[in-house]
């Protein structure tokens, strides 16, 4: 009863009062303010995280589990920005006589340097490793086994050559009668017209399907993700 | 003698021309004050007669308006940070009378919308034209007017009704189906392969990879996601097979320990919980990716799930886990990511489908009525876009029968409209 029922009877009120609001202009103003009550619990719930991290990282580490170096510079690291962040370690002061008054990502303080010079390099590192999967993954996609698959191909190797700056080159010289067979326009209608129909078609079954699991999810008729009675 | 008359007339010509010039700007008329339609009471629509000397060309020009608000009771003084304040920062003070100056429009213009206010308030509005050489006119005063909060939003009805009979019509299938209706769905392989893939693991002796998504509980694919993580743990309870869960989000986490253990229970295993397999990585994006990118690579996991919404990292995963020979299967919502998932899953539920996976894996009568529900909102989806398309076919084909233009500028701007 405590458990599930209750937390499902605050989720339908809150939910049916959240979609109420979307037609009433009176009550519109509820929907931010939930928002920030949402991030108050979920700024809480981050001490739960990091107990989790560090604790699975701690036992790695004096287990001396395969790789637990690792564990050791991912707390070193936690603790070392967590510190320069909190402590706004080189961050000069706003007001004279408020030591902790400066924005802890004022530019030259320690936490923006730590942002800027590690954070921001590895990750743009991971997301260019994006392009090579890319290519990897068309490889694989693009192999001519069956009909369906040739047509991928040609479609996809069409669209990329349009993208290029000499691919219109291509086809520049047809005569005007025959514009709808450069390059650049196939291209255009292959995105405008197929690529948008699949699309909306797919975005009409994801609304439904948010509109019946958020049903489901109010009126309590799935309760899986609630736990154990 | 001469000189004295061509003198005095030369003079009173001058007198005469600076009077002409120096005569007042007639001043605009009729300055009306309206509330703007469903809003909360945050804006009023200001209207008003031009200046008859606000013409082109005219000899005693307006080249503008000044607008001045007053508010009743007046608004505090604005906030400033620190002990003083520089002139060229001070925020504009009202005058004697209580009016501040909020906007200078160009000439031409007779309506303005003020917005930001606040309905428990009464606001006089006083206009003046401007003219050149910081000339005015007389100011014409509103009467004091308050904006009026909107409880119902009258351009939203069109969208409610639709919305009422999706929603109806999945509740309604809902009952059907708890009173033993029977209700025929279509067979999905990425969810008929849930268990080949549990199976799969159990014999590598492998774990089973289970990402819900990088976004926060709020989100509902992440909801969708979790409800799937339930039959999954199931299922890996029933087979004895390791379950692996990183998250990005903390409250995914909890959410998702609660959902793994009543699963775990529910196969009458709960000795096989273990709430350190679901787990919090970091809130960054790519820092997850290469914290999951790496325990795919060291662990090499038998199969991968990847159930929520997804951005640039789906590829990375999918790619990642297709090199150590996973078997992997994606849901997600996210249009954009679906070609990536397509490329290098074996199984996708695109959209819908993904959605859908709760109810067609727990099989229970009443979850599957809720996907008749929405085979409901598509049939009506479906009428709309052919009425739709067939509307502004005949009124191109026909422009000179306005009803089908009309019918369809109804159907696109009204029914459908926000």
């Amino acid at each position: 009863m405590l458990k599930k029922t209750i937390p499902i009877l605050i989720a339908s009120f809150v939910g049916f009062f959240l979609i109420l609001s979307k037609f009433s202009p009176g009550l519109e103003e509820w929907d931010s303010k939930v928002s920030t009550w949402f991030d108050i619990v979920a700024a809480f719930a981050m001490v739960l995280g990091a107990t989790s991290l560090l604790s699975s990282h701690f036992k790695k580490i004096s287990n001396k589990k395969p790789g637990w170096a690792y564990s050791l510079i991912t707390i070193v690291a936690f603790g070392g920005t967590l510190i320069v962040g909190l402590g706004k370690i080189g961050v000069p002061p706003s007001f004279p006589g408020y030591p902790w008054s400066g924005d802890y990502m004022t530019e030259g303080g320690a936490f923006w340097w730590v942002f800027n010079y590690v954070y921001v390099p590895l990750a743009a590192t991971m997301f260019a490793t994006l392009a090579f999967y890319i290519s990897s993954a068309a490889f694989r996609a693009f192999r001519a086994k069956n009909v369906e698959a040739s047509l991928l191909l040609i479609t996809a190797v069409v669209v990329l050559l349009a993208q290029t700056s000499s691919g219109p080159m291509l086809t520049e010289g047809l005569p005007d009668e025959y514009a709808h067979f450069k390059l650049e326009n196939i291209k255009g209608t292959l995105i405008n017209l197929f690529n948008t129909l699949g699309t909306r078609a797919i975005m009409i079954g994801i609304a439904l399907g948010v509109v019946s699991t958020s049903l489901k999810v109010l009126l309590g008729v799935d309760r899986s993700y609630l736990g154990a009675d | 003698m001469r000189i004295i008359f061509r003198s005095t007339v030369l003079m009173l010509m001058f007198c005469g021309l600076r009077i002409l010039s120096a005569q007042e700007l007639q001043p605009p008329s009729n300055l009306e004050v309206n509330d703007v339609p469903n809003d909360a009471g945050v804006a009023l629509e200001l209207k008003w007669k031009l200046s008859p000397d606000d013409v082109e060309g005219g000899q005693n020009p307006v080249i503008g308006y000044r607008l001045e608000r007053k508010t009743d009771p007046p608004d505090p003084p604005p906030e400033t940070e620190g002990e003083s304040t520089s002139p060229e920062t001070e925020e504009p003070q009202p005058d004697e009378d209580g009016f501040l100056e909020i906007k200078i429009l160009v000439a031409g213009t007779n309506s303005h919308t003020d917005e930001n206010l606040d309905p428990k308030k009464n606001y006089t509005y006083r206009l003046t034209a401007i003219g050149t050489d910081d000339r005015t006119s007389e100011a014409v005063l509103s009467i004091p007017f308050s904006p009026v909060v909107q409880w119902i939003n009258t351009n939203k009805l069109w969208f409610g009704f639709l919305m009422l009979v999706v929603c109806g019509s999945v509740v309604v299938f809902i009952y059907l189906a708890k009173s033993g209706r029977d209700l025929k769905i279509r067979k999905v392989a990425g969810l008929e392969a849930v268990e080949e893939a549990v199976g799969r693991a159990t014999e590598m002796g492998r774990d089973v990879l289970f990402i819900p998504g990088i976004q926060d509980i709020n989100e509902i694919q992440t909801i969708a996601g979790l409800i799937v993580l339930n039959r999954v743990a199931e299922l890996t309870a029933e087979y004895d097979a390791g379950l692996d869960v990183p998250t990005t989000r903390s409250l995914v986490m909890t959410t998702a320990r609660e959902t793994v253990e009543a699963a775990y229970i529910k196969a009458g295993r709960p000795d096989l919980y273990n709430p350190e397999d679901i787990y919090y990585l970091t809130d960054e994006q790519f820092g997850f990716v290469a914290a999951v990118s790496g325990k795919m690579v060291r662990e090499k996991p038998a199969a991968c799930f990847y159930m929520g919404a997804f951005y640039a990292e789906s590829l990375i995963f999918a790619e990642t886990a297709n090199t150590v020979g996973a078997i992997q299967i994606a849901g997600t919502a996210m249009p954009s990511q679906l070609p990536f998932f397509v490329a290098a899953c074996d199984y996708v539920l695109i959209g819908e489908e993904f959605f859908a996976a709760s109810a067609y894996l727990s099989g229970e009568p009443q979850q599957l009525g809720s996907l008749k529900g929405q085979d409901l909102g598509k049939l009506i989806g479906a009428v709309l876009i052919l009425v739709g398309s067939a509307l502004f076919t005949l009124s191109s084909l026909f422009p000179s029968s306005g009803s089908y233009g009309r019918l369809a500028t109804f159907l696109k701007e009204t029914l459908l409209g926000s």
